[in-house]
């Protein structure tokens, strides 16, 4: 098992304990959630990439120059 | 003048750990301060991490996300049940290399929703950094008396990661 490191502020006191069951399952969902909001964020970006370059590129076919397409987008 | 009182500080040890947790947290002070220097003992360069209070694992936090990687800008924001905490650094990246972050949690003992403002960076030796300034709430009125920091992957923090909670009071 995963252990916690738990650090009580009131009395100083710490210890290293093993994660219960429930934790590790909160955990495995947490890192569940973190994929999956990572990948949306990606998608996303990836989205805005591909549609700057689509958009340069019908810029440079109307005859704009590279610096004229950069000051643009 | 304000006081910065150093609650507690903790270093990981060589077994790591999943999760850091402040319990107990004293009620005396007006605002805390975490600070987190962090490394996970996975293989990505970079990973988020995240912070929840009081073992809430309902989907009461949202937060907004100003990112920078040294080459390129993003933002982006969500409605979980955490709020991301910065990125750290894994194996993939330059060893012996921390991220550092803080979050700063005014008024935490208080019955309204729970604001927090994070600034956090990491690097990666001469390839790319992450700077990062995240606001972030907790929509929930109870205080806080449990902080848990934890890698957002489900890694580990590894050995001399390290977290530091302070207290703030006016005098």
């Amino acid at each position: 098992m995963p252990t916690k490191l738990v650090i009580n502020c009131s009395t100083g006191e710490r210890a290293e304990v093993e994660m219960t069951a429930e934790e590790v399952a909160q955990q495995e969902a947490d890192a569940l959630a973190f994929a999956e909001q990572e990948a949306a964020r990606q998608a996303e970006l990836d989205a805005k990439a591909e549609a700057k370059a689509s958009a340069q590129a019908k810029l440079k076919a109307l005859g704009l120059s590279d610096a004229e397409i950069e000051a643009l987008v | 003048m304000a006081t910065f009182n150093l609650i507690q500080t903790v270093t990981v040890g060589a077994g790591g750990a999943a999760t850091i947790n402040f319990t107990s947290i004293p009620q005396i002070y007006t605002d805390l301060i975490v600070y987190l220097s962090g490394r996970y003992d996975n293989a990505v360069s970079f990973n988020a991490g995240a912070l929840r209070f009081n073992n809430d694992s309902g989907n009461n936090y949202s937060y907004r996300v100003l990112r920078g990687n040294g080459s390129s800008v993003d933002s982006f924001s969500g409605t979980t049940s955490y709020i991301e905490f910065g990125t750290n650094q894994g194996s993939g990246s330059t060893a012996n290399i921390f991220g550092s972050h803080s979050a700063y949690i005014p008024n935490y003992a208080g019955s309204t929703f729970k604001s927090v403002s994070m600034d956090q960076v990491a690097e990666n030796n001469a390839i790319e950094t992450r700077m990062q300034l995240t606001s972030g709430l907790w929509s929930s009125t109870s205080a806080i008396t449990l902080i848990t920091i934890f890698p957002g992957g489900g890694y580990n923090w590894v050995q001399y990661s390290s977290a530091s909670l302070y207290g703030i009071s006016k005098t």
